[in-house]
């Protein structure tokens, strides 16, 4: 499998004028237009052997025309001329049925970068990690986790990608802008079995440069120990204890807590965060950032989904909502101005999401935090879709470990925690000390001092 | 345009100049080295979205992707290639890149002859793709959406509509010589409508479509029902009170509750886990576990249904498959890798998102069997618990069997009454054991409205689910009132 290298971005980018000029020419009175390329190689071993190897290729053609306040938004992979200018015709007629909006448009000029930033997303060295290497290094990290203990007897495998891709983007006013990337990341998914019971659990390390990685046998490692911790779970009582989330945990909260402060949400009165701005919204420990420009990290990105200059900002300062995440409509929409966090799928409108966005570490170990606790629940696993961001409330499936005394007790699983995540947010009295960049979304260990914990 | 979609076999071999021997020569480098089997997948999709918010259809969109997978297995190993250019040249490289899984070392093999066409239901004929229908047409419903869902109550403060189509063709060639092609639509209409009143804030959601025609939604008011049920739970729900938290009698309505199936015991039976012993069900088949009250099938084969298919994306006839049968494990859900491998016979399970995804077992259309009992009766039956109308969406954990499913409405039993609504909660249980608290069945079974989507692996496909009412005696009611 070699990595053909043929990413083109002065063809794209010519490909771009020429497309936003079919646009005027049809009709449209501004436009954009998106061109993603990207290549990755996916290797999966299970039980030391190879179990699937995936190579792809993709190049899709993206356009948002306006035509006055109207505007539709399409997307391509038949990137023949004569198809293609048919596409973009066709577009322009779609737009034409939609409504007049009058907050709809392109941003203001001057909110595209003059320069783009050199942010080191791409390894240029490494590029893609052929298949030999990947099932190496996934063979490596399984086998770490397979030896690390008798009950660690079968795994669902381990997988190592490597991706790259290139983003150009143009519109109608001027701004004309490329960046490549590249992304690399190793997973494990070890089971651990015991007379009664059976847990699977994973760990992962995820990079824009390979020399980013953990070593696979560490991933391997805390896989193992990750799955083997939990085996003999039972059931609790039904009770209402302080609940201390992990830090992989923290950050699915953290990603909530952005889908309900993006603008989106927010205009359609979708969010409990409607009308919160400048309010106490969490507690004073609680201050969230959101940072695009980072360099070399995974949700890192010069200028957003709209053209728009990428910018750091703090969402929550000291518990105070300050900042909502927006792209340019949602901004209008809401009489503020775009925070450059249009997100935007080749073939979809933009809309605001998170990039890098942390919670600032607090004082405490996780050690520290836990011996706080008399009573209570470590969660370590949530699943489901129990959360409703209109009205905050919050209920999902759970799993972690009872806490007595300030010390780990045993495993616990097929209980809730529920509340409302306005009050959670007040609540949060810890912020521990152990922030650390796995995704684009990353939280220390968070303390909440009261949920209530449903079971037996 | 019509001629050339219904007939998704000659639309790939004109349109890329494709014919059997190209097919022949590409597997035949897929198969050079040790390999058992090799495939070619071909998609081209087309899909459309409008939408509405704030009283206005601003958002349109439309999408085209097309693409060719080559697949090459042997023994327990895939590999797997994929391009969105559509050529020879691709399609040679994607197959020298897939067979790399396999030994060197070729066995003497006959060269591959394509031409068996795959007998194929036929449950999805329309008239007219719901994907030609004017997209003016469209427009014009969801402001007719907007404006009935407002004059319904003036607590309706904002209404969210779209309308999504999908005219989605496939075609597959098999090292087996088989080849099957079809055309698949899929078309959804979803309403969500938020209320206010005295600064409480809820919302409402209904939705349905399938594998139907466009005017689907406009026979028999079926809009106007998605509307109003939409406005009712979002007013409901202005009424909920916290819902009570600790394990209590659950009594699931008729319908889309039916997703308990799909968490608790359909990805259980997903043989891929099961040949791999990660699943909660691994080599429990012949054994209780359910009360014999329930019999559980999926079935790919029902007209119309957004979880149908004629063929599954390997090219193999959609089938109905009985999972539990009065309580018995009796079969798993395969695709061809996994049923070669166990040594069991083909279901017709064989899914995948795209051409850029690999295909592995999935669920169609999963739904339990109606009982005997009346529905009235069984809500009698519970003196203390809570009645769930409807759901959000669930998740399971296949290895410990723990599931969740998250209610949208539901009420408070009380003294065989339904009492007050309640806030949404989550509901959690252990797969191989809640079918067996299942202490009564309805005679009321209902297929969804076809809004289902399943996520495994980060591959998304359409499904369907169905239930009666049914009664269980325990289940994890996670509330906030303790």
């Amino acid at each position: 499998m070699k990595a053909v290298s043929d990413f083109n971005e002065q063809q794209d980018i010519a490909l771009a004028q020429w497309g936003l000029e079919r646009a005027c020419d049809y009709g449209a009175t501004a436009a954009e237009v998106l061109i993603l390329s990207a290549e990755a190689i996916n290797a999966g071993v299970r039980l030391g052997q190879v179990e699937k190897l995936k190579n792809s290729r993709e190049r899709r053609f993206g356009l948002r025309v306006f035509v006055g306040q109207s505007s539709a938004c399409a997307s391509t992979s038949e990137l023949e001329a004569s198809g293609l200018k048919r596409f973009i015709e066709e577009t322009v007629a779609l737009a034409r049925i939609t409504a007049r909006d009058p907050w709809a448009g392109l941003p203001s000029p001057e909110l595209h970068p003059r320069a783009i930033p050199d942010l080191n997303l791409n390894d240029f060295a490494c590029g893609l990690i052929a298949p030999e290497k990947a099932l190496e290094l996934a063979r490596r990290a399984e086998k770490a986790a397979l030896s690390f203990h008798p009950a660690i007897t079968n795994s669902e495998g381990a997988e190592f990608n490597s991706s790259r891709h290139l983003v150009v983007f143009a519109n109608s006013q001027g701004f004309t802008g490329a960046y490549q990337g590249t992304s690399y990341s190793l997973v494990v998914v070890p089971i651990a079995r015991s007379d009664s019971s059976m847990q699977r659990d994973y760990w992962y390390t995820a990079s824009r440069h390979f020399d980013g990685l953990d070593d696979p046998e560490q991933v391997g490692l805390t896989a193992a120990k990750r799955a083997l911790r939990r085996l003999g779970a039972r059931k609790i009582a039904t009770t209402k204890v302080p609940v201390i989330f992990e830090p992989e945990i923290a950050a699915g909260l953290l990603r909530t807590l952005a889908n309900a402060a993006c603008g989106d949400a927010l205009h359609t009165r979708a969010s409990f965060l409607v009308d919160k701005l400048g309010e106490e919204i969490a507690a004073p420990t609680v201050t969230v950032v959101d940072d695009p420009l980072m360099p070399a990290a995974l949700g890192s990105k010069p200028f957003d989904g709209e053209g728009v200059a990428c910018k750091r900002k703090v969402v929550i300062e000291r518990g105070r909502l300050v900042s909502y995440l927006l792209d340019s409509y949602s901004a209008r929409k809401l009489g503020l101005v775009t925070t450059g966090n249009a997100a935007r799928g080749v073939g979809s409108p933009p809309s605001p999401a998170p990039t890098n966005l942390y919670l600032e570490p607090g004082n405490y170990s996780p050690e520290q935090i836990v011996r706080s606790v008399k009573k209570g629940l470590l969660v370590t696993e949530l699943i489901g879709f129990g959360v409703n961001l209109v009205t905050g409330d919050y209920s999902r499936g759970a799993a972690g470990f009872w806490i007595e005394e300030g010390e780990i007790a045993f495993p616990v699983e097929e209980i809730t925690i529920a509340g409302n995540l306005k009050r959670m947010l007040l609540d949060i009295e810890m912020v521990g000390n152990d922030l650390q960049w796995r995704s684009s979304v990353a939280s220390p260990t968070i303390k909440i001092a009261e949920m209530t914990v449903a079971g037996s | 345009m019509v001629n050339e979609l219904t007939q998704p076999q000659s639309f790939f071999l004109e349109r890329f100049g494709l014919s059997e021997r190209v097919f022949e020569k590409v597997l035949d480098t897929a198969l050079e080295r040790k390999a058992d089997y090799a495939d070619l997948y071909f998609e081209w999709r087309s899909s459309e979205f409008i939408s509405l918010e704030n009283s206005m259809v601003n958002r349109t969109a439309k999408n085209v992707t097309q693409g060719c997978g080559v697949r090459v297995c042997a023994e327990d190993r895939t590999g797997y290639a994929y391009s969105d250019e559509i050529t020879v040249e691709r399609m040679r490289l994607a197959a020298e890149t897939a067979r790399l899984i396999a030994d060197q070392s070729g066995g003497s093999r006959q060269p591959v002859a394509v031409g068996q066409l795959v007998p194929r239901h036929n449950l999805y004929a329309l008239k007219t793709l719901p994907q030609e229908v004017p997209a003016a047409d469209k427009v014009a419903l969801l402001d007719q959406i907007d404006q009935v869902a407002r004059r319904i109550d003036s607590r309706v403060k904002n209404v969210i509509a779209s309308i999504a189509t999908e005219t989605k063709l496939v075609m597959i060639a098999t090292s087996e010589g088989k080849l099957a092609a079809d055309l698949q639509p899929l078309t959804r209409l979803n309403v969500t409508v938020i209320v206010e009143a005295g600064g409480n804030r809820q919302v409402g959601f209904f939705g349905g479509g399938g594998r139907v025609e466009y005017s689907y939604f406009l026979e028999e008011d079926r809009w106007r029902r998605y509307v109003a049920e939409a406005t009712r739970q979002a007013l409901v729900n202005l009424e909920a009170v916290d819902a009570p938290a600790g394990e209590m009698t659950v009594v699931l309505g008729p319908g889309w509750p039916g997703i308990l199936l799909h968490e608790a015991v359909g990805h259980g039976l997903e043989a891929d886990f099961n040949r791999k012993r990660a699943s909660a069900f691994s080599d429990r088949i012949g054994q209780q576990v359910a009360s014999p009250l329930c019999t559980v099938v999926d079935d790919g084969t029902l007209p119309n249904r957004r979880g149908s298919l004629n063929v599954d994306d390997e090219g193999t006839p959609t089938s109905r498959t009985v999972l539990i049968e009065k309580g018995v494990l009796r079969g798993y859900l395969q695709d061809r890798l996994n049923a070669r491998l166990m040594k069991m016979p083909l279901t017709g399970n064989g899914r995948r998102e795209s051409f850029a995804h690999m295909p592995m077992p999935r669920m169609t259309n999963t739904f339990m069997l109606a009982g005997d009992s009346d529905p009235e009766e069984i809500i009698r039956s519970v003196k203390y618990g809570i009645y769930a109308a409807n759901f959000g969406g669930g998740q399971v954990d296949i290895t410990s069997g723990k599931f969740v499913f998250s209610a949208s409405e539901a009420y408070l039993i009380e003294n065989g009454k339904l009492t007050r609504p309640i806030k949404g909660a989550t509901l959690i249980g252990n797969g191989p054991d809640v079918l067996k608290r299942v202490s009564m069945v309805g005679n009321d079974l209902k297929l969804d409205e076809g809004i289902g989507t399943c996520g495994k692996n980060g591959q998304s496909v359409p499904v369907g689910v169905g239930l009666p009412t049914i009664r269980v005696d325990g289940l994890t009611v996670g509330g906030t009132h303790a």
